[in-house]
């Protein structure tokens, strides 16, 4: 079974009394353990297809299946609930809690899971560790660099155990040395624990650690 | 499923300037609402300790005000003579005809002169008022020409220290003592004997009231019946109790009124700073809140959190409040009780009621002002937001 | 585009929030000026008494009454034109307690010709025949001069009772005990709102023969003066008078009279004075808030604002125009809404106080106060934005 499937997916938005069309007809399958690149220019609709994926959107026509469930049914609450259980999302600008501490901002999505604080605590650390930032879990988002920050992300992401990741230009912020390491984490992530991973991306070099490219232009395929 | 306090905590010590500036809006209103209720308590305090709980006090039918009141000799004669009455140690009567006029009287510090109520009392009307103690200095002695002062009239009027002499009508009256009477409002009496200042003030057989114990309370009702229904005493009867809580409600209801009035309208302004706080908060994380809900967290649970903080926010303004609005416990005033016509002094009465009000209210701002505010974080769509700021 | 263009664009950018801040700016300068309202008000009733009547009453209090005899030899003072007297009757309601209205005695002959031209009547039952009517006193009163127990009811009092000419009211008698009925002669008109039209006056006779036995004691009198100027010394010639009689005078114009019942407001004026400062106070720390809040979010805006070759002074200006704006536009409409309200709705407190008043003075003091705010609390907004330099504007990521 494909872990993600897109069929025939259209997505329109309203802009005061205009209908902008953003995905025409678009049908993809990302295989379990697979490590997609999504690329294409500004405008072309690949972090619209992101979102719709991670269940952040919902699309005008279409269905979004991931791993059986087509979540363009799923209402507002079981959206959510799916969301904190499947999906793990990495973003460019990071998007830390800034007044929460790593270990805290890494503990966040446990919050919505049943479970008592001190496991709460040993996941995160876990994941932290997994990271390499078992010796910043008491820092700031202010006191980190950029590629510190995003290995928490990273961690924050993993650390109720989704089986996809959804990376929105997880490097587009860092300097070379940083986005080495976070695109060898994430290729570690995919190769070593098996995580499904989409990520849209500009820089080439990030393209080339994925398994397959795919490439966005107005809304189709192509290529 | 809650976010965790500590995130709207160290949200609010994010920005000081208008975490401080918002909650100090907020903590002058509860400080004014505090006052206004503190001066109204004061205020009744001061007249319903008045009374004591076995008094009974005795005016003539349709007087809304001691002052007002008038009994014949004949009048009181019957009623001092009523089996009701409870004596002391000595087997005395307790009991006293009194006399109660206001006097004009030039004040200290201030340009102008007051209405000071004078009280002259039959020999047992000390012994009849169990909170009425000596201050300083003595009792009158009955029959002589001198007088005693309540503790707040002799800090606020001329020529009322211990030896001074005050002129009534045609005669001078020597201070002799300063007497407290647990702040209520005798404490703003001046009091001599009955028998005395009635011929100097031109008052030989006019009594206004006459105040006793009764020996049992139970007896009160059927004692009252049958006097107010005596055609030749034309009289109505109250607990002294009673009484003085009747005079003190116009009063207090004003100012308690006056205060609610002007703290609302004040809330409304404060409310609004806070909106603007809390709107500008939402304004600035947007990008966060957009996260919270990727991360998964409901609608709810990021208005909940919002909520949280603008009350959190308001109710430090709370504690601020009662804090700046503290210190006036105990300060003494001093207004005109119109209901009869003399000043009272009292004493501001920040009571444990008055502070839990100001909170609550403190907190209903909180609700009022987060309220739409954490809408708007709770309603914001995730796509649109994970780029924006 | 002009420089007031640029103010009103700006403020509009964010319209909730400049609508919230002008409201709380408009509702504290309403609560400033309601309350110096109050204190107004107060003055106000002291300034509507005259200097040339003087009030004489017992020395010892106001409850104490004063001989009827004094009568001749008061009118013989040199300097007196004339001698009214009057007593308070203090009655209730008898259907309502809380309803609280004034009722004089007066000898109607003397008293209305002293105040004729601070009423005026507008209202009057015809007369039953031809009276002479006493100099001095409106024709219009003839049916009041002949019926003892009519009275004259205040403009305000009568619509607010529902009265009707010719009806006979009750009053509950609380110094004079018993029910007394009264009918309703005429209406009269304060020229001054702080004269009062909550009151009715009745003849002095009627109290005399029914509720002090034919001898009645005075309330107190009132002089009228011939030579106003001499005022002082009248009256310490009249207390001189009666220094060893068994009821001794204290005589004042009826301005100091007047004063003494403000006075008995005691720290109340005080306590408003300093609840009118911390509202003031409040507020300001609201819309200097604002104004920072709005200015730290513009700080990229003003940066760009200069690379277009705008001035640091004109923004210093541009910023504090928008505090002012916001500040003078709440505070003004504040301002003049509180004297609009409180004297259009000749507001009393319940007839805690007399109708109010708000002067000018408070207006423009109110005015000057908004102002003031928004000077203080544009002011750190426009400094900073005028002088940071515009990398540093432009590097701002909050």
């Amino acid at each position: 079974m494909a872990a993600i499937e897109i069929r025939d997916v259209h997505k329109e938005y309203q802009r005061d009394s205009q209908r902008i069309p953003v995905l025409s007809g678009l049908t993809l399958e990302v295989a379990e353990g697979d490590y997609v690149a999504l690329m294409g220019p500004s405008g072309s609709g690949k972090t619209t297809l992101l979102n719709l994926i991670g269940g952040i959107d919902q699309p005008t026509r279409g269905q979004v299946v991931v791993h059986g469930t087509d979540i363009a049914r799923l209402g507002g609450r079981k959206l959510a609930q799916w969301r904190s259980r499947h999906i793990g999302f990495i973003f460019q600008l990071y998007n830390l809690i800034p007044v929460l501490t790593a270990l805290q901002n890494v503990e966040l999505p446990l919050l919505l899971h049943r479970m008592s604080g001190g496991e709460r605590r040993k996941r995160a650390q876990v994941a932290l560790e997994l990271v390499g930032l078992a010796d910043r879990t008491r820092h700031f988002p202010r006191q980190l660099s950029g590629g510190q920050e995003q290995r928490v992300a990273i961690a924050r992401a993993l650390v109720s155990d989704p089986e996809v990741l959804l990376a929105d230009e997880p490097t587009g912020d860092l300097d070379r040395k940083s986005a080495e390491e976070i695109l060898q984490l994430l290729e570690r992530l995919n190769r070593e624990f098996k995580k499904t991973i989409v990520m849209v991306t500009h820089d080439p070099h990030a393209a080339e650690r994925a398994k397959r490219m795919v490439h966005l232009d107005k809304g189709v395929l192509s290529a | 499923m809650a976010i965790p306090v500590v995130y709207n905590l160290r949200n609010l010590t994010q920005r000081p300037v208008s975490t401080l500036a918002t909650a100090a809006g907020i903590a002058f209103v509860v400080a004014i609402l505090i006052g206004a209720l503190a001066l109204a308590s004061g205020f009744q305090a001061a007249l319903v300790g008045t009374g004591s709980p076995r008094n009974v006090i005795v005016l003539r039918t349709g007087a809304d005000s001691e002052l007002s009141s008038g009994l014949s000799r004949d009048a009181v004669n019957i009623l001092r003579a009523l089996p009701e009455i409870a004596s002391d140690g000595q087997g005395r009567p307790l009991v006293s005809a009194e006399l109660f006029v206001v006097v004009s009287k030039p004040r200290l510090g201030f340009t102008g002169s007051s209405n000071v109520p004078v009280r002259g009392v039959d020999p047992s009307g000390f012994a009849l008022r169990s909170q009425v103690r000596m201050a300083q200095g003595r009792l009158f002695a009955p029959g002589t020409d001198e007088v005693m002062v309540g503790s707040r009239i002799a800090r606020r009027f001329e020529g009322c220290k211990l030896g001074d002499k005050l002129r009534f009508g045609q005669r001078d009256f020597t201070v002799v003592g300063h007497f407290d009477a647990a702040g209520s409002a005798f404490e703003s009496e001046i009091w001599g004997d009955l028998t005395v200042l009635g011929p100097a003030l031109g008052r030989d057989n006019a009594f206004q009231s006459l105040t006793f114990t009764i020996r049992d309370t139970a007896l009160f009702r059927p004692l009252r019946e049958r006097l107010e229904k005596d055609p030749r005493l034309g009289v109505q009867v109250h607990t002294e109790r009673g009484w003085y809580a009747e005079q003190s409600r116009l009063l207090a209801g004003v100012i308690r009124a006056a205060g609610v009035f002007i703290t609302l309208i004040m809330a409304v302004g404060a409310i609004f700073g806070a909106i603007n706080t809390m709107y500008a908060a939402v304004g600035t994380r947007t990008r966060e809140i957009a996260t919270l809900f990727v991360l998964g967290f409901s609608p709810w649970a990021v208005w909940l959190s919002f909520l949280m903080e603008s009350v959190l926010l308001s109710l430090f303004g709370g504690v601020l409040g009662c804090l700046l609005a503290l210190p006036i416990n105990g300060i003494t005033s001093s207004t005109t009780n119109w209901s009869s016509f003399s000043e009272v002094a009292f004493a501001f009465r920040v009571t444990p009621a008055a502070l839990i009000a100001g909170m609550i209210f403190a907190a209903a701002m909180g609700v009022i002002g987060g309220f739409l505010p954490a809408l708007r974080a709770a309603r914001q769509t995730i796509a649109s937001s994970l780029r924006a700021g | 585009m002009g420089f007031l263009t640029l103010v009103l664009v700006n403020l509009g950018r964010n319209k909730l929030r400049t609508a919230l801040t002008t409201l709380s700016v408009l509702i504290a300068l309403f609560l400033f000026c309601s309350l110096r309202g109050v204190l107004d008000t107060l003055a106000a009733s002291i300034r509507v008494s005259s200097e040339d009547r003087l009030v004489t009453r017992n020395a010892v209090s106001l409850i104490f009454p004063l001989p009827l005899a004094y009568r001749e030899r008061l009118a013989a003072v040199p300097g007196v034109k004339g001698v009214a007297y009057a007593n308070w009757f203090g009655g209730r309601d008898p259907n309502d307690p809380g309803n609280f209205y004034a009722q004089f005695a007066v000898d109607a002959a003397t008293y209305l010709p002293m105040y004729d031209s601070d009423v005026e009547i507008v209202a009057a039952d015809p007369p039953q025949a031809e009276v002479s009517m006493p100099p001095g006193v409106d024709p219009k009163l003839a049916a009041f001069m002949t019926d003892q127990t009519g009275c004259v009811a205040g403009e305000r009092l009568f619509k607010r009772m529902n009265w009707k000419l010719g009806q006979t009211i009750h009053v509950a008698g609380t110094i004079f005990p018993g029910s007394w009925p009264f009918t309703i002669r005429a209406v009269y008109h304060a020229k001054d709102p702080a004269f009062g039209e909550e009151t009715i006056l009745f003849h002095w006779q009627y109290l005399n023969q029914r509720g002090m036995g034919g001898t009645g004691p005075v309330g107190w009198y009132i002089l009228r003066l011939s030579e106003p100027g001499r005022a002082g010394e009248i009256a310490r010639a009249v207390d001189a008078l009666y220094e060893n009689s068994a009821a001794r005078t204290r005589t004042e114009t009826e301005r100091a009279f007047q004063a003494g019942f403000v006075s008995m407001y005691g720290n109340v004026p005080f306590l408003i004075g300093v609840i009118g400062l911390a509202v003031v106070f409040a507020i300001l720390l609201v819309a200097a808030n604002t104004m920072m809040m709005a200015a730290r979010e513009r700080v990229a805006e003003y940066g760009v604002l200069k690379t277009l070759g705008f001035e640091d002074g004109t923004l210093f200006r541009l910023v504090l125009a928008e505090a002012a704006a916001i500040t003078l536009i709440g505070g003004v409409s504040g301002a003049l809404l509180a004297k609009w309200a409180l004297e259009g709705t000749q507001f009393n407190a319940g007839g805690f106080l007399p109708p109010m008043t708000v002067s000018w003075a408070t207006v423009g003091i109110g005015a000057g106060i908004a102002l003031l705010m928004g000077a203080v609390s544009g002011l750190v907004p426009a400094w900073q934005a005028s002088r940071r330099p515009i990398v540093d504007a432009l590097r701002r990521v909050e």
